[in-house]
């Protein structure tokens, strides 16, 4: 650690100006609090007045009316409980608590211990609920936790829980999610989430316990790297060995996880450094000189991209996560609307446009509708927004899209032709991307360009009305997991939270429940982790409290973390786990079926020999009672409704639905991994006939 | 594939050198050679990265070492705009016989012998890539005992400093 970077309290320097910056990393300024997130994610660069070289962050020592719209994922909440959603607003939040830092607002200075320091900065940036377990390591910061009025911790049961919890909660909120664990295996077992974080791009903080520096390298009592573990799937990450660096460094990690791309940054404290005693200072000032994320697009990229959008034939807005990230829905409604353009949004932007918008035309990739495959396909222009040619969009890369010109607007200029080469490469925010592509594209509208989509739009809705996403009943009588999950859609409705493991499951919540907002669906996209539904639920309730809470859940991934059923029981935190019980690990089953000769290799969880669809190991309604949860099943579907109405009807404890279905029900559309888009099946051996759409 | 030298400038924290060869092989790119060490400014590290890649690539590993949050700068040098320098040590087998013609040899690259045994000479010489190969090919008929070399390290020409600009900010702050 460098000197001068513990500096407290500097004065803001003398601006110097942009072309000062050297080329690629510009000095650093004020960037907002992590707290900001809900309205935008990152730091103004353009907004008056700017200490533009000013090399020191400041973190703000009052957050509380930094929390806008914390409760609520409805944007329009937000938006109205969010002074910082306009730009200046931002700006003007960040630099005045710069300013207060200098001076203006009462500073803390007290002797306390690392720990307390610890659980103080934590209490300062506005942490309201940490998810963790504690351990040996880790002890010193767990006892002034118990404390803190303001700061909840809820004890998991597992440490994968905690960090699934974290990112729950973040995904929900968009503010930055905590968790906690002691070294070694409980640092090691904050992985599986860390990783998960890393890959779908969400705020979250995970704060170690370490062995006393004097261990360090020893191979002492559980004692692990988990910062050289971690360095490959986290944001970034610290080791802190000293007591004076705690405060600095928790600041530095919330702003690193929640502004610029978002991402998991972990903390590993050595316990000697919680144990000692320091001063703790707040704000605290901390220097990050070479973190400096572009978020002001450049006006000549947006002009070429607005030109583009106004010139094409068959133009496509490409919606990735990155929209909901920014807070981005209402500019995006406004863009699409605007250039009349369809909008296709990715598994990590469902919710992004609402499904129920005649634009939209639905998700794109393996498993998407034939009308947004297609799209992308045959489109003269794709327009991505926060999103990332991930190869299960873009399926085989060198056949995707042939005609396409590329505008890609992304906060990462590393994910800017990573995959596919970009035309028009735009870094910036996508919220302040759209809002000038909206400007720029209203000037080229006034100046007479306006695009005629009428032809295009003909072809899309003959895709669209003939291969609609569907599925048929089993011929047995039973139940269909698509009509389960649309049904749970339909009668929760859109103003609820939703989350899925990962598997068949998931992909059938992704096509079968309309999704209105962003924030309402929540899942393990890049990472596809098992086991996610069940924390992350837990965890976007105690974001959300007053919002019903849906896990559409696996039985091959409930199993895997459902003991943090006893954490909703005890902390009071009632979910609902809608467990499709096909017994089998069903997209792997689907893939034996499709790609392996009917060889269903360890995918059955059921008891071979008997005679009941699903698996009855466990039985899923004993071992909710169990936990104290209520447990229900369904196994016909003239009960399926009158059984999700009798969860929603329950408030105050988890409900565990055990809703038994076929298990050779698969997931269609599908583009096989590894084949071209164009030979998207919408079910089994059947491909959408593109030349007689072209009529 | 093409030759690249990267001048990343870095500050100076435990743990980077970790970080950026795990990220040079985790995005599967091989390291011709890496050298790093301080630079006229405390805080800051100067790592010389060689790599033999395609453009594309290139630039993406750039912009994925950008991301890190400890790298200030990175600079491609362009070798005819840049001083490039490796410094080799080799002991070679020298008896009485052959140690008069190891000794031309060692004149003729401008290299220095900097230890003396009864039947070794240690030579040290720095140059380009190029010239050390040189060097190593014309010294190896006399038996090569020992040879060490260090990565590149490269400047490029001209009085403007790469790490001006980086350093002003870096400055304020002390």
């Amino acid at each position: 650690m460098t000197e001068q970077t513990s500096q407290v309290h500097p004065s803001p320097q003398a601006a110097s100006g942009p072309a000062d910056q050297p080329p690629g990393k510009s000095p650093s300024h004020p960037g907002p609090s992590p707290l900001d997130i809900p309205a935008r994610p990152a730091p103004p660069k353009a907004a008056p007045p700017r200490p533009a070289s000013s090399v020191q962050h400041t973190a703000p020592a009052q957050q509380g009316a930094s929390q806008p719209g914390a409760h609520s994922p409805r944007p329009s909440a937000q938006a109205a409980s969010a002074p910082q959603t306009a730009g200046s607003g931002a700006a003007g939040g960040a630099t005045s608590q710069a300013a207060g830092a200098a001076g203006q607002l009462p500073a803390i200075k007290a002797k306390v211990s690392g720990a307390q320091a610890l659980v103080m900065a934590m209490e300062q940036i506005g942490v309201e609920v940490v998810f963790g377990i504690p351990g040996g390591a880790v002890l010193p910061a767990y006892d002034p936790l118990l404390d803190s009025d303001k700061i909840r911790h809820i004890l998991v049961r597992h440490e994968q829980g905690a960090g699934h919890a974290a990112t729950g909660y973040a995904q929900a909120t968009g503010r930055v999610g905590v968790c906690m664990a002691t070294s070694g295996p409980g640092a090691t077992n904050l992985v599986t989430p860390l990783a998960d974080a890393y890959m779908d791009s969400v705020p979250v903080v995970a704060i170690t316990g370490q062995v006393p520096s004097s261990l360090i390298g020893t191979d002492g009592f559980q004692e692990a790297d988990i910062s050289g573990i971690t360095l490959p799937i986290t944001k970034h990450n610290f080791l802190v060995t000293k007591p004076e660096d705690i405060a600095r460094t928790v600041a530095e990690a919330f702003h690193l996880a929640g502004t610029g791309r978002p991402g998991p940054v972990l903390v590993d404290i050595a316990k000697d450094a919680m144990q000692a005693m320091t001063e703790f200072t707040w704000p605290v000032s901390y220097d990050l000189p070479g973190y400096h994320p572009v978020t002001r697009p450049h006006s000549r990229q947006v002009r070429e991209a607005a030109r583009m959008i106004t010139d094409a034939k068959k133009p496509v807005l490409y919606v990735g996560g990155g929209v909901v990230k920014a807070d981005a829905a209402a500019e995006l409604m406004q863009l699409a609307e605007l250039t009349g353009a369809p909008v296709v949004t990715t598994l990590m932007a469902r919710g992004a446009f609402p499904d129920s918008h005649r634009q939209h035309l639905g998700m794109p990739g393996m498993h998407g509708t034939v009308a947004a495959v297609g799209a992308l396909q045959k489109a003269d222009l794709i327009v991505a927004l926060g999103a990332r040619f991930d190869d299960r969009v873009t399926g085989k890369l060198d056949t995707f899209a042939p005609e396409a010109l590329i505008v890609h607007a992304d906060i990462d200029p590393a994910e800017i032709s990573k995959n596919r080469r970009a035309d028009v490469p735009i870094v910036g925010d996508c919220k302040e991307v759209i809002a000038d592509l909206i400007a720029a594209v209203q000037a080229e509208h006034a100046s007479g360009h306006k695009g005629d989509h009428a032809e295009w739009w003909a072809q899309l809705d003959q895709w669209r009305s003939r291969y609609p996403v569907g599925y048929t009943d089993p011929d047995d009588g039973s139940l269909a997991p698509q009509y389960v999950i649309e049904r749970i859609g339909k009668l929760v409705g859109p103003d609820a939270i939703y989350l899925a493991g990962v598997g068949q499951h998931q992909m059938w919540a992704a096509q079968f429940i309309g999704y209105e907002h962003p924030r309402t669906w929540i899942n393990s996209g890049g990472a596809g982790t098992m086991g996610f539904a069940v924390p992350a639920a837990l965890g976007a309730k105690v974001g959300v409290p007053d919002v019903q809470v849906w896990a559409i859940d696996g039985d091959g991934c409930f199993q895997m973390t459902n003991q943090e059923l006893a954490t909703c029981v005890i902390e009071g935190i009632s979910v609902k786990i809608a467990i499709i019980n096909n017994g089998s690990l069903g997209m792997v089953r689907q893939w034996q079926t499709l790609f392996y000769d009917e060889r269903y290799s360890n995918t059955n969880l059921g008891d071979k020999k008997a005679e009941v669809a699903g698996t009855r190991v466990p039985d899923f309604v004993k071992l909710a009672e169990a936990y104290g949860c209520i447990g229900l099943r369904c196994e016909a579907k003239e009960d399926v409704d009158s059984i999700i109405e009798q969860a929603m009807a329950i408030n105050d404890q988890p409900v565990v639905i055990d809703f038994v279905v076929h298990k050779d029900a698969m997931v269609w559309p599908m583009v096989a991994a590894g084949t071209s888009n164009d030979d998207i099946k919408f079910a089994r051996g059947m491909a959408p006939d593109w030349e007689a759409m072209d009529e | 594939m093409s030759v690249h030298t990267l001048s990343v400038l870095v500050e100076n924290k435990p743990g980077v050198l970790a970080r950026i060869a795990g990220l040079f092989s985790r995005r599967g790119f091989n390291i011709d050679s890496l050298a790093v060490g301080p630079t006229e400014h405390e805080e800051i590290s100067r790592m010389t990265i060689v790599v033999n890649c395609e453009e594309h690539p290139l630039e993406q590993v750039t912009k994925q070492l950008n991301k890190l949050i400890n790298v200030l700068k990175i600079v491609e040098l362009d070798p005819a705009q840049a001083v490039q320098r490796e410094l080799i040590l080799i002991k070679v087998r020298a008896d009485t016989d052959t140690r008069s013609k190891v000794l031309e040899t060692v004149e003729l690259f401008r290299a220095h012998v900097v230890d003396v045994a009864l039947d070794a000479v240690t030579i040290e010489a720095t140059g380009s890539h190029d010239k050390l190969e040189a060097l190593v090919r014309v010294l190896e008929p006399f038996g090569l005992k020992e040879l060490v070399q260090s990565g590149t390290i490269a400047v490029g020409r001209g009085g403007r400093s790469i790490t001006d600009r980086t350093l002003r900010p870096l400055e304020r702050t002390a």
